[in-house]
């Protein structure tokens, strides 16, 4: 087993509105190890992205704020990090890939001047060396004409070659963590596998951890080694990509897996879904967060938080109905779900 | 780029003739008659019949117009009785006294005001921010002859800190001409700044909440370059839109503060063309106004495509 890059224990990260504190992290442990690809799945609002911009600390300056929990860099604590030390990791330890590849460059920059810029902030080198090392990135990354490129504007690249660009940027540093935040989610599903290969590829070549983050299964199950499953800004259940998909073990889990259309099945057939709405995040911390949506409720599951228990070598889950001493069925709920 | 800067050129002729045909009709159409105007009330009626023959004024209204036109196209703008000169060496020598007002006045406001934008919308919902948006609230609100009124009377007036009206100039040393300059600069500068530093602040926290912003912050780009590169040079469209149509306005705003301050810059000229029927010359001043419109809309155009790489005139705009 290789070590530990990046661990993050009951991280809580809490937005303060006029509204009230919006609970958006709200416990969340994980660990990432060295060249390994962890996925975070979830459904939207369910706090994938802001426990990714909880470790770069890049939340909102005035409303977001990490108010518990440790984020682990081999032995950098993130958190105790001040403005100018966080600026030496964000970009060259960890690299970040966006949702939309399209805005995610600056559209009034050409590509060249914001890559050698990127690299420039990291590293005492001339430009002239900067614009190498960027030209070569791009060749890296599959794009033709790289020198070219380095002259066009964002808007004159599809989508697939905006979202090469970036993850060329992510290259130009060589980083230790890239955090993929939904990086297929706007583009064309051709574009999608070519994009995933060529990260996967990376990571052969050079050791890249990966924080994938989705709500495609299917690409988890492509890339991870582990995965994490989120429910409204905790973790429900996290286990290695194999046994979760083998035997998931949290109710929420088991929904999502439902919820994933099969060609196999009956096509005229209604597609499975979790009935009932997340939680209103300035309203949990008492209870079970899924239990108005989940078939196999107790009085317990309204009255406490389950703890995040490891089940099995590797494999844990937050549910109160799932311990050592009971474990629930899959499909086994009174309501016949 | 200079084949645009060319067709603009050439798209300017048909509004500037709109713009001469209808200054001249609405000069004929003030009460008051120039001839009278010139030689005063007590005047024969056969003198001032002669003066308007002498002025053509005896003919009728488009043969007026067509010689107008016809003069106006050989550079001929008429000479301007009031002044006793032709009306273009007048203008020529009244623009720079103009320019170096209004100029210096924009580039302060410009410069304060875009400042103090970035600043709110960096700070927004902070004190800061409450405070310079109040401040600027108040500058664009500020009527401009009253606020020239009020300072004339504490600066010069009650505390006789700087001078009352006039230019000064460069023999009695640098600080004469700034002195003269600083009231009528800063009642001048007092709209546009309000207006840059409104424009800045809602232009600018709609781009620091956009995704590239984040993305730059997430490679490590310092927050200064983030903010006053990235963020300011996104944000600049709708602030060069406003430079525009303030550069312009406020050449036309230095009428009336021209006329408070005595500043000898054209303002002044068309307030004594206006009041003498002086025709020749409130059409040449107007016309010049027209241009400078219309070359301000050229510069901003330019502007933008030096801005925002997506502009592109040559096919059909965006």
């Amino acid at each position: 087993m290789s070590e530990v890059l990046l661990k993050v224990e009951n991280l809580k990260t809490y937005f303060y509105q006029a509204s009230g504190v919006s609970k958006a992290v709200d416990g969340v442990s994980f660990s990432l190890n060295e060249g390994e690809t962890m996925g975070i799945v979830g459904e939207s609002g369910s706090g994938k992205s802001v426990t990714s911009s909880s470790i770069m600390r890049l939340l909102p300056a005035r409303t977001g704020r990490i108010v518990d929990g440790t984020i682990l860099f081999q032995d950098t604590d993130i958190r105790a990090l001040n403005k100018k030390e966080i600026l030496s990791f964000r970009g060259n330890d960890f690299a970040m890939i966006f949702q939309n590849p399209m805005t995610s460059l600056d559209p009034v920059f050409k590509v060249g001047r914001q890559m050698t810029e990127m690299i420039l902030a990291h590293r005492k080198i001339s430009k002239k060396e900067a614009w190498d090392i960027a030209v070569d990135a791009l060749r890296q990354v599959g794009i033709p004409e790289p020198e070219k490129r380095m002259n066009a504007y964002p808007h004159e690249l599809s989508g697939g070659m905006c979202q090469r660009v970036i993850i060329a940027m992510a290259v130009c540093s060589n980083p230790r963590l890239i955090i993929a935040d939904e990086p297929t989610t706007a583009l064309d599903v051709t574009v999608q596998a070519q994009v995933l290969e060529l990260l996967r590829e990376l990571q052969r070549k050079n050791g890249t951890s990966i924080l994938l983050i989705t709500h495609n299964l299917g690409v988890v199950w492509e890339m991870c080694d582990t995965v994490m499953v989120m429910y409204a800004g905790k973790t429900v259940e996290y286990a290695a990509c194999r046994d979760l998909y083998a035997n998931p073990l949290h109710p929420y889990t088991w929904g999502l897996l439902d919820s994933m259309p099969k060609l196999s099945s009956d096509s005229k057939k209604e597609l499975a879904a979790i009935p009932g709405v997340p939680p209103d995040l300035r309203l949990t911390g008492t209870c079970c967060n899924f239990y108005n949506r989940c078939p196999y409720c107790t009085e317990q599951c309204k009255t406490s938080v389950p703890p995040l228990r490891e089940l099995e070598p590797g494999h844990f889950v937050a549910c109160h109905r799932q311990s050592d001493a009971e474990r629930l069925e899959r499909g086994g709920a009174s309501d016949g779900k | 780029m200079l084949k645009i800067i060319i067709r603009r050129c050439i798209q300017m002729v048909p509004t500037l003739l709109v713009v001469v045909t209808l200054t001249f009709f609405l000069t004929r159409m003030l009460p008051g008659d120039p001839a009278l105007a010139i030689l005063g009330p007590e005047a024969e009626a056969d003198e001032i019949e002669l003066l308007r023959q002498e002025m053509g004024l005896d003919r009728s209204l488009p043969e007026q117009y067509v010689s107008y036109i016809a003069d106006v196209c050989k550079g001929d703008f008429g000479t301007s009785y009031s002044y006793h000169q032709p009306v273009l060496s007048l203008i020529i020598s009244r623009i720079p006294n103009t320019l170096l007002l209004t100029l210096t006045a924009l580039i302060f406001s410009l410069i304060l005001g875009v400042g103090a934008g970035v600043l709110a919308a960096t700070r927004q919902n902070t004190v800061i921010d409450y405070l310079i948006s109040v401040i600027a609230l108040l500058g664009v609100s500020m009527p401009v002859f009253w606020l020239g009124l009020m300072l004339i009377l504490q600066f010069s007036v009650e505390m006789n800190l700087l001078p009352v009206m006039g230019m000064g100039s460069m023999e009695k040393g640098l600080w004469d001409v700034i002195s003269h300059m600083i009231l009528p600069g800063f009642v001048l500068a007092v709209i546009p700044m309000g207006t840059f530093a409104r424009t800045t602040r809602s232009s600018m926290i709609d781009v620091l909440g956009s995704d590239s912003i984040r993305c730059l912050r997430a490679r490590g780009i310092r927050e200064s370059r983030v903010i006053w590169i990235h963020g300011l040079k996104n944000a600049l469209p709708p602030i060069v839109t406003v430079f525009g149509l303030q550069l312009a306005g406020t050449f036309a705003g230095a009428i009336v503060t021209e006329g408070i301050f005595s500043w000898p810059g054209m303002g002044t000229v068309i307030n004594t063309a206006i009041n003498n029927r002086d025709y020749s010359l409130i059409q040449g001043a107007v016309l010049f106004i027209a241009i400078s419109f219309v070359f301000c809309n050229m510069l901003v155009d330019v502007c933008y495509m030096l801005l925002n790489p997506k502009v592109d005139f040559e096919n059909g705009g965006h």
